[in-house]
């Protein structure tokens, strides 16, 4: 301890050795004699003092939790509000490409790109939903309650098609969509949507597929009525393209009789989508009933133009090792 | 005179018809395209250099247009249309006054300055690009889709001065199919090299009898996009439709070392011609310059636009030079604003380095006080 105290010493003289030119005049400190567990060398003893040492700081820190609970009760409602809780959403890694709404540029990006004409309402969604080829029992039933949520979609049995061949056949039917589900022994697991007539491709991880049946506390089944759309959270320019693609799944005007939301929450890169049917019970109550099915979806890449896995040129494609350096970085 | 345009050091076209310049220094991008008059039918395709002091930018627009864009005075100042053949443009050059352009159907075309008619060439369907030969500004290489790599001399047109022959059957005797995406010519030497969609780094040499490549590097298993040779031409950046950049050396065919950081396709890659530098661009949307020489990213801009292709400065002394105080006279009344505000930007470091020591004793000062 002596030891140490003498290296602090030394130390500080040394950070005051320029200060000295300063003309301020330092006086000799010494540390006062701190105790540190790790010192001792009795394992049994160090182990001993250390569970006490534990001990100890967690009275205090309950102690010093009841005082400030105390004093908030004290102050009553002139209490300082409390301070919010970090968390990896609210300390993001500063993305520069996050959208300005007045931003012209990418304004005029968006109001030209490929969805320019669904937005514009010169097109009518028609979407195609197929799956990989001999899909069993649990991808089947997913496809249908897709299917059932998404309007003026179509259920195709692939029967063995390659999907460069089948996007001509949709681009020749006026379908705008084309949903593949990827199933690997019997879990969907995968979601590879695209845009017809040209692009863009997106493809997605699918994971925590929950059909209806293994909804708890579900409503009846959903009715035929266009739902309402929630995008939540998407920020980039990135996340902009992606809840674009997904909002042009749905028509405009959605029918408010019907009650029913479908929502995809963006949160920490992941797309968490619900079906539900809402009421309102009051005028400030509202009830939501989960309808199904319910799934999260993870971005892997989006291609510019129709499928094309080979000769196919990313806009943006996750790569593991140099994207994820750090867990507040967020993509979308 | 002389705007601040003329001190950027990367030009960058977008995909909704923007020409961007990019002042490293002062880390600023500006567009020089008017937001609104903004048309993606006017999509950059093809840049080049209009002149070699690198005053004159001409931009290839999807519509057929080639516009003047001058540096000097930083605004567009004359646009001609060149019709004929379809596609974009794959290629332009510029040789002693006359314009050379090529668009995908594979019409290539010279414009002279004054007269509007245009001397023909027809180089083949499926053009990926062209490109001039800097040495013998009168030699365009051409390579595309199943139109293998030709040279041509514009002053005989009628034959190619070199016609690539495709390589040999592979290994189940099938034909190897043709698409070169990318092309330069080596200085100092008549060799080519280009890149294609099948992950192919090609070396031609038309001095020698052999018309196959004399050397060919494969690289990844993603379409390899645009390639620019690196300074000293021993090695070449060659950029890849999924975002992998790498180096590859051209005397062993080794590949050398990998840029990190791209997110999306590379559309356009150039090496500074004597710095260990590479700018490219991509349709990620960011405008990156990594080092060669320690691979390190150095700049990374955010550009808002799919961007198409990309023309690095090759003026080597990288800072502003200070303008004249003479010459600052000169400057008319409209631009003095300008001036004022290249000014105060250009003074701001200066104070604060004047301040560093300063700043650097009061943190001492705080350690010292701190410290026991």
């Amino acid at each position: 301890m002596a030891g140490r105290g003498e290296q602090g010493t030394r130390l500080c003289g040394a950070a005051l050795g320029p200060a000295e030119d300063h003309g301020a005049a330092p006086e000799r400190v010494l540390f006062p004699p701190a105790f540190s567990v790790s010192e001792i060398k009795n394992k049994q003893r160090r182990h001993f003092m250390f569970l006490r040492w534990k001990q100890q700081q967690r009275k205090e820190k309950l102690a010093n939790k009841k005082k400030r609970k105390k004093e908030r009760e004290a102050l009553g409602d002139q209490a300082p509000p409390k301070p919010v809780p970090k968390t990896i959403e609210n300390q993001r890694v500063y993305d520069e490409t996050t959208v300005d709404p007045n931003d012209e540029e990418v304004a005029f990006d968006e109001a030209t790109d490929e969805f320019a004409p669904y937005f514009n309402r010169q097109t009518v969604p028609k979407i195609l939903i197929t799956t990989s080829d001999r899909p069993r029992g649990r991808t089947v039933r997913f496809c249908e309650q897709l299917s059932s949520v998404v309007p003026n979609s179509h259920v195709y049995y692939r029967r063995g098609l390659a999907l460069k061949k089948i996007i001509p056949q949709c681009i020749a039917r006026n379908f705008t969509d084309l949903i593949v589900v990827n199933e690997d022994r019997k879990i969907p697991n995968g979601l590879v949507l695209s845009h017809l007539p040209d692009g863009p491709t997106a493809h997605f991880k699918m994971s925590s597929v929950r059909l209806r049946k293994e909804i708890k506390r579900k409503g009846k089944e959903p009715t035929e009525h266009m739902p309402e759309v929630i995008l939540n959270n998407f920020t980039t320019r990135l996340g902009h393209s992606v809840g674009r693609m997904l909002a042009s799944l749905f028509p405009h005007d959605p029918q408010f009789i019907g009650r029913q939301v479908a929502t995809f929450h963006n949160q920490r890169d992941y797309i968490f989508f619900r079906f539900h049917r809402y009421i309102f019970k009051s005028e400030k109550k509202v009830g939501i009933q989960e309808l199904g099915p319910r799934f999260t979806l993870k971005l892997r890449s989006i291609q510019k133009g129709t499928f094309d896995s080979k000769f196919g040129e990313y806009e943006w494609i996750h790569k593991h090792r140099e994207m994820d350096t750090s867990r507040r970085k967020f993509h979308l | 005179m002389a705007s601040p345009a003329r001190w950027n050091h990367v030009w960058v076209g977008a995909e909704t018809g923007i020409l961007k310049g990019v002042n490293l220094q002062k880390k600023q991008a500006t567009n020089y395209t008017a937001s609104g008059a903004l048309r993606r039918d006017e999509g950059v395709c093809a840049m080049c250099w209009g002149d070699p002091l690198e005053s004159e930018i001409l931009v290839g627009c999807l519509d057929r247009s080639v516009k003047l864009f001058s540096t000097e005075k930083g605004k567009f100042t004359e646009s001609r249309l060149c019709p004929g053949g379809e596609g974009p443009f794959r290629g332009l050059a510029v040789q002693d006054g006359s314009l050379i352009t090529c668009v995908e159907s594979g019409l290539l075309k010279v414009w002279r300055e004054d007269s509007s008619e245009a001397a023909e060439l027809q180089v083949g369907p499926g053009v990926c690009r062209m490109r001039q030969n800097p040495a013998r500004p009168q030699c365009v290489g051409t390579g595309g889709k199943e139109n293998a790599l030709k040279v041509w001399d514009l002053q005989q047109p009628q034959e190619p001065i070199f016609r690539a022959k495709n390589v040999r059957h592979d290994w189940l005797n099938l034909r190897v199919p043709v698409w070169d995406r990318d092309l330069q010519f080596l200085p100092g030497s008549e060799k080519i090299i280009t890149c294609t969609g099948h992950h192919q780094v090609r070396v031609y040499d038309p001095s020698s009898p052999q018309r196959r490549p004399v050397l060919e590097v494969t690289y990844g298993e993603h379409p390899l996009t645009a390639l620019s040779l690196a300074p000293g031409a021993n090695s070449v950046v060659v950029g890849s439709a999924r975002g992998d950049v790498a180096v590859i050396d051209l005397r062993q065919g080794r590949l050398l070392k990998c840029l990190k950081g791209f997110a999306g396709a590379v559309r356009g890659v150039q090496c500074h011609p004597t710095r260990p530098l590479v700018a490219s661009c991509g349709l990620d949307r960011f405008l990156r310059l990594h080092g060669l020489d320690d691979k390190r990213l150095q700049h990374k801009v955010y550009l808002k636009s799919q961007l198409n292709c990309l023309l690095l400065t090759s003026r080597e002394a990288w800072e502003d030079e200070d303008p004249d105080p003479a010459k600052a006279e000169e400057v008319k009344e409209e631009e003095d604003e300008l001036w004022a505000a290249m000014e105060t930007v250009r003074t701001h470091p200066a104070p604060k380095r004047a301040a560093d020591p300063g700043a650097g004793a009061v943190k001492k000062q705080k350690r010292a006080r701190v410290g026991p």
